[in-house]
């Protein structure tokens, strides 16, 4: 690792440690602040009457109705203007209707906030379909996201005396809020600046144009930088191109590099702190954050470190070696600008990507495996990570409770059989659906006819594909073939299952939370912040994602990593 | 003799349970061991078709068939601790309820005449009778007469106690001795009913309800054993693409090397042995969830006296008012005193004798009308030719000279005060219409009491200090011993209302009480321990009884319950901790066939891959022994705050629980090459 991978690391931590708090502030204002801060408030009371919405609070059930209602109508929609793409207007390029498979799983795909792409955005959808289905989804899939968190807190943070509260907020005010409030303006802003770096944002047809060696070349245009934005803010992650942000058109200079990674991490970096301040216990958010920060610098710093090292086969080759992996990599962002992105693309469920995943070394690759397997909570999603890691809190707060001979409590409320048994279920639920797809996948030989590596590297690539459908990721090692009738088929499955059961979950875990009263704290109480914590609660996370995942890791990257180094392929 | 042959009894119980409870449909409440037992079915199934069908394809024999004993093991051992801790329940509960299996009751029948039956065929609401000399058959209530009691066969204490109808104390227990009087006493339970009989079917595995948190936690280990399922199984196909074919056994090896067998053999062990605790001290637990709660406590209500202090008050001196001869004061207040029949009347009466002399002749006791104390009046004393002698709290006798047209004299305020704010209690003595004095009564605070203030301090427990006494003196015995709070002039009223207002705002409440008006004030706190001594109300109330009547010892209850948590606690982080290094030392040997490069990953260096898989499956089944002790003593629990606490059991469970499977695996290893076999 050179000097430049050490500073680009430090300064890049730095700058998301100072932007933790103003934004957990504004988004705590948006949300929990009443009346709304000056002009918003009447504004919205006008869309609700405009939409004929009903403001009013609601319990857990109504919250996951309203939740589940909206998305599957979206999955609707989306999968219909894929279908009806030549009927419809913005089209310069001819493009046909969407095979139904395909339309099925980006429709999934992109209201799951997962993102995954199994097509190449820039021959198979048509402006119209970018615009409107897409990038429409990914503000309304990282709004649900923001929803499902904002719930989550209420039900563990709202005091309730004589189990007289019940309700969680409301899923459309927080929808809205979270659209208009959040992610529209940053959207704009961050758009702007995108096109000043040189993000292309039109509706021309492809230009044909001759390169220098006087071949024929296609570039291909678009309305880029708009659905960018929100690809990055909203921890989507769904490129215009196939090449995501590696093209130069999405991504095109060092410092828009730095600014999407800033970008998708700022939002779910401010939320423990609007979380602290729901709580009234900021050094609670705190010491949320530390977890995730340790975890992410820890992955960046692995990840950059293994990219460092150059390929051991490659050794013979008479090029210079000093540059690490490059392979797959864009010369433009290094190892370090690469590795930074590709590290915090998969802690954050954002899923872009600058570079090619599955070039990276085995233990690079495997490093941004684990973080995925992780949970999706190291930063993860805008409000699903958090979501996710207050679930795992809970779990750690169960055992020290255990452990130190207190019925446990988190924030002053009982953990009893009822939220165990269904934190139980959302812990086993990713092992349960990622291995089994992974496995099933092996055996098959439709399966297996998409791979196009053996050994152990097909083994990682199936396995990242099923990790970062069913986590939300939706990043890929692109040596699978995932436009398959089986792989669209199952991970839509995947995506779909992963983001909504845990939700429900969760919101069934807020709803008889909310309802408990809060007892304060005594000397014999484990206390919820500090070094203690943050230690038991890392120890968790990773002994969790560790156990689970051991041996199916051992056989793909570390195996791989193994026969690398005696220099033996597939 | 009889002894030895008493434990030969256990014993053959406890080997009787362990294979007993191998029935899968008990297994079945169990489902980590219940895992356990279908890997030791399969592997079992295995061996025997290898062994007839003489298969050379797999892996050796003698391979199958250790792993398949050794998974056997693994669940006589688990069972085998839970029988141990219901043997040694049961063993004690019977030893207390033997005493009653033979005694022959004396019943009154409807026409007044008396029957004698044994005393197990008595039902509720039967009559019996006993003079002194007879062993009391049955649980029951005093309905006539007074008596000294013996109940050294169940608290160990050989001083008699009082036990009388009508009263706080109107508790008899069956097997204890009647010492002098007779009784007439209402059976309270039936046969298998008595709250001994409750306490045996709580330390009985089979039949015992599982609390709360041991639900909550059960519900983990499950989830848990659902995970490594997956995991193991999936193993199979993923094991496949990178060419190895895996065997049913070292799949059921692994999985059962990985699900929580420790913790999960061993959450009944530990349940049992709570409320066994709770038997030793002479505690009976109504369910296994009061001993529970106990753990959870967060307020403590005390009665002052009896718990803080020593029972009676003791009169410390007498300060006679102005123009007031010493002599004069101390005859009336000890004629005032002679018909008090209370604590505090007898050492006042012992008071004045040791220090002023005696001032009664018994020849003029004829002239004398006593009027004994009550607790309406407060007050006693006696009238002699019309003359009132009086002696009571200073505002009843206040109230009492003012009827008669008498005023308090100008110190009596001043000196009444005094004694209050130093915590003790001003009696005033008048004669006629006159205050002559006020004696000092003060309370004895119970050694060591103080420590264990502290102790509960550091626990994280409020306590709150119950007393009748006026806020002044309540003050200034708080402060001296150290409780948080007090609850002074309390009524039972006003102390149910104080545990309602406290449970409002989320805290869990527990109290000691005997009396039948404490019944209520029982029943609504978490935790109500009721005297032995005290009313079948407040027994029935209450969710545990205390056979010694020490209402100190809702601390060590306290304990208990924090250590019946910790344990479960301890041990699961250990079980889930030991699965770093079995993964070590299986993973590697799975593969070793067919990617020998794996065995990097060998970091113990095992001597073969059938070694390093057997010697993980030998550790398995052996920690479960080794830590039977631990779960029937459970872990320590030290009062020293949540924080450290915590740090010290991640410390040995959590970082010890990686560190020791990697020795232990090794040695086992290591012996194992010895054999020669591997």
């Amino acid at each position: 690792m050179t000097l430049n991978d050490w500073l680009q690391i430090g300064f890049f931590f730095l700058i998301l440690l100072i932007l933790t708090k103003p934004v957990g502030l504004y988004l705590y204002a948006i949300y929990e602040k009443k009346p709304l801060p000056k002009i918003l408030g009447p504004f919205e009371k006008r869309v609700f009457t405009l939409c004929g919405i009903n403001p009013q609070e609601q319990d857990w059930k109504a919250y996951a109705t309203s939740l589940l209602i909206f998305n599957v109508l979206g999955i609707f929609i989306v999968f219909i203007i894929e279908s009806l793409q030549p009927l419809l207007p913005l089209n310069p390029q001819n493009l046909p209707s969407v095979p139904w498979d395909l339309a099925l799983n980006t429709a999934v795909s992109f209201v799951t906030n997962t993102n995954w792409q199994a097509y190449s955005g820039e021959t198979t959808m048509s402006y119209f379909t970018q615009m409107s289905a897409l990038t429409w989804q990914n503000f309304l899939s990282a709004s649900t996201g923001m929803t499902a968190f904002l719930a989550l807190a209420r039900g563990l943070t709202r005091h309730s005396t004589e189990g007289d509260k019940i309700t969680l907020g409301n899923f459309w005010v927080d929808l809205l809020r979270s659209a208009l409030y959040v992610f529209l303006p940053a959207s704009i802003l961050f758009a702007l600046i995108l096109v000043s770096q040189g993000v292309i944002q039109n509706f021309d047809p492809a230009l044909e144009i001759t390169t220098l060696e006087g071949a024929k070349q296609t570039l291909a245009m678009g309305p880029v930088a708009s659905q960018e934005a929100i690809k990055i803010l909203g921890t989507n992650g769904g490129g215009f191109f196939n090449a995501n942000s590696a093209h130069p058109f999405e991504n095109p200079t060092p410092f828009t590099n730095f600014l999407q990674i800033i970008c998708f991490l700022l939002i779910p970096a401010g939320l423990t702190y609007t979380f602290g301040k729901m709580a009234h216990d900021k050094k609670h958010g705190w010491s949320i954050f530390s977890v995730m920060f340790f975890l992410a610098i820890s992955g960046a710093f692995l990840t950059t470190y293994f990219e460092s090292q150059p390929n051991p086969l490659l050794n013979a080759l008479p090029i210079s070696h000093d540059q690490g992996n490059m392979e797959g990599k864009e010369v433009r962002f290094g190892v370090a600008g690469s590795s930074l992105f590709a590290s915090l693309t998969t802690d954050t469920s954002c899923g872009a990507n600058n570079a090619s995943h599955d070039c990276f070394t085995p233990l690079g690759g495997l490093v941004l495996m684990t973080n995925i397997l992780l949970g999706e909570i190291v930063f993860g999603g805008v409000g699903s990570g958090l979501f996710g890691m207050l679930l795992y809190v809970i779990i750690s707060v169960f055992l020290a409770g255990l452990m130190v001979g207190r019925t446990p409590e988190y924030l002053g409320k009982k953990i009893e059989g009822k939220e165990v048994r269904l934190i139980v279920l959302y812990v086993a639920l990713y092992p349960i659906i990622i291995l089994l797809g992974t496995s099933a996948s092996l055996l098959s030989s439709i399966g297996l006819s998409s791979l196009n590596n053996t050994g152990p590297h097909g083994l990682s690539e199936v396995l990242y594909a099923f990790s970062s459908t069913a986590q939300n990721n939706g990043s890929a090692f692109s040596g699978l073939n995932a436009n398959t009738l089986w792989y669209n088929l199952f991970f839509s499955f995947e995506m779909f299952v992963g983001r909504f059961l845990p939700i429900l979950l969760g919101l069934a875990i807020a709803g008889s939370m909310v309802r408990k009263k809060a007892v304060i704290a005594s000397s014999g109480t484990f206390e919820t912040k500090g070094f203690l914590f943050i230690c038991l609660l890392i120890g968790v996370i990773i002994t969790i994602g560790a156990l689970t995942y051991f041996p199916v890791l051992t056989l793909g990257p570390i195996t791989e990593q193994i026969f690398s180094q005696i220099g033996r392929t597939f | 003799m009889e002894k030895r042959m008493h434990q030969q009894g256990i014993l053959r119980d406890v080997v009787g349970l362990t294979f007993k409870h191998l029935n899968p449909l008990y297994l079945k409440n169990n489902p980590v061991m219940f895992v356990v037992f279908i890997g030791a079915c399969l592997t079992a199934a295995i061996f025997l078709r290898d062994y007839y069908t003489n298969t050379t394809s797999h892996e050796p024999l003698w391979f199958t068939a250790s792993i398949s004993f050794w998974l056997w093991f693994t669940l006589l051992f688990a069972n085998g601790a839970e029988a141990i801790a219901e043997g040694k329940g049961k063993a004690h509960a019977s030893s207390l309820k033997s005493l009653a299996k033979e005694i022959i009751a004396r019943r009154v029948l409807d026409n007044d005449r008396e029957e004698n039956i044994p005393a197990n065929e008595l039902r509720r609401d039967d009559v019996v009778r006993v003079s002194a000399g007879d062993f009391i058959p049955s649980d029951g209530e005093i309905i006539e007469g007074i008596a000294a009691i013996d109940e050294s066969a169940i608290t160990g204490e050989s001083a008699p106690v009082i036990r009388e109808s009508d009263s706080d104390r109107s508790s008899v227990t069956a097997g204890t001795r009647v010492i002098s009087n007779a009784l007439v006493i209402r059976v309270v339970s039936n046969p298998g009913e008595s709250f001994l009989d409750r306490m045996v079917t709580l330390v009985q595995g089979a039949k015992r309800q599982r609390t709360p948190n041991e639900i909550a936690l059960e519900i983990l280990l499950i989830g848990l054993t659902l995970i490594f399922l997956i995991v193991c199984l999936t193993l199979v196909p993923f094991g496949l693409y990178s060419g190895s074919k895996l065997s049913i056994t070292v799949i059921a090896s692994l999985l059962v090397c990985l699900i929580p067998t420790t913790i999960g053999g061993l959450v009944s062990a530990i349940g049992i042995s709570g409320i066994e605790r709770a038997l030793q001290k002479n505690l009976l637990a109504m369910s296994g969830k009061a001993v529970e709660t106990a753990g959870d406590i967060d307020v403590l209500l005390l009665d002052k006296t009896g718990t803080i202090t020593l029972g009676n008050r003791m009169p410390v001196e007498l300060i006679p008012f102005e123009g007031v001869d010493i002599n004069t004061i101390a005859k009336a207040a000890q004629i005032s005193s002679f018909e008090d029949k209370t604590p505090e009347g007898k050492s006042i009466l012992e008071f004045i004798q040791t220090t002023y002399g005696n001032f009664i002749d018994d020849t003029s006791f004829d002239k004398i009308k006593f009027i004994p104390f009550s607790a309406e009046t407060r007050m006693s004393g006696c009238d002699i030719e019309h003359v009132p002698y009086r002696k009571g709290a200073c505002d009843t006798i206040l109230a009492f000279v003012t009827k008669l047209e008498g005023s308090a004299p100008s110190d009596f305020k001043r000196v009444v005060e005094k004694i209050a704010l130093q915590g003790g209690t001003p009696i005033a003595i008048s004669v006629g219409n006159k205050i002559l004095g006020i004696m000092h009564l003060k309370d004895i605070i119970k050694p060591g009491i103080k420590e264990r203030f502290l102790r509960l301090r550091a626990m994280g427990v409020r306590t709150v200090m119950i007393t009748g006494d006026n806020p002044l003196t309540a003050r200034t015995i708080a402060e001296e011993v150290g409780v948080d709070t007090y609850l002074a002039e309390a009524t039972p009223e006003k102390k149910m209302d104080f545990i309602k207002a406290e449970q409002a705002k989320g805290f869990l409440v527990a109290m000691t009480g005997d009396g039948t008006n404490d019944a209520p004030a029982l029943a609504q706190a978490d935790l109500g321990i009721a005297m032995n001594s005290g009313t079948l109300a407040a027994k029935e109330a209450a969710n545990m009884v205390d056979l010694d009547s020490n209402p100190t010892k809702i601390l060590e209850v306290i304990e208990i319950g924090k250590q019946l948590l910790i344990t479960r606690g301890c041990l699961t982080t250990f079980s889930v901790a030991n699965d770093v290094a079995k993964y070590f030392a299986i993973i590697p040997a799975l593969f070793i066939v067919t990617i020998p490069e794996l065995s990097v990953l060998n970091i113990m260096g095992l001597a073969s891959p059938f070694s390093a898989v057997l010697s993980a499956v030998i550790f398995n089944a052996l920690i479960i022994v080794a830590l039977i002790p631990l779960a029937l003593r459970g872990v320590k629990y030290r009062p020293v705050g949540a924080k450290s606490l915590l740090a010290r059991s991640l410390l040995i469970y959590g970082v010890g629980g990686v560190i020791a499977p990697f020795i232990g695996i090794k040695l086992i290893d290591m012996l194992l090459a010895q054999t020669g076999l591997i």
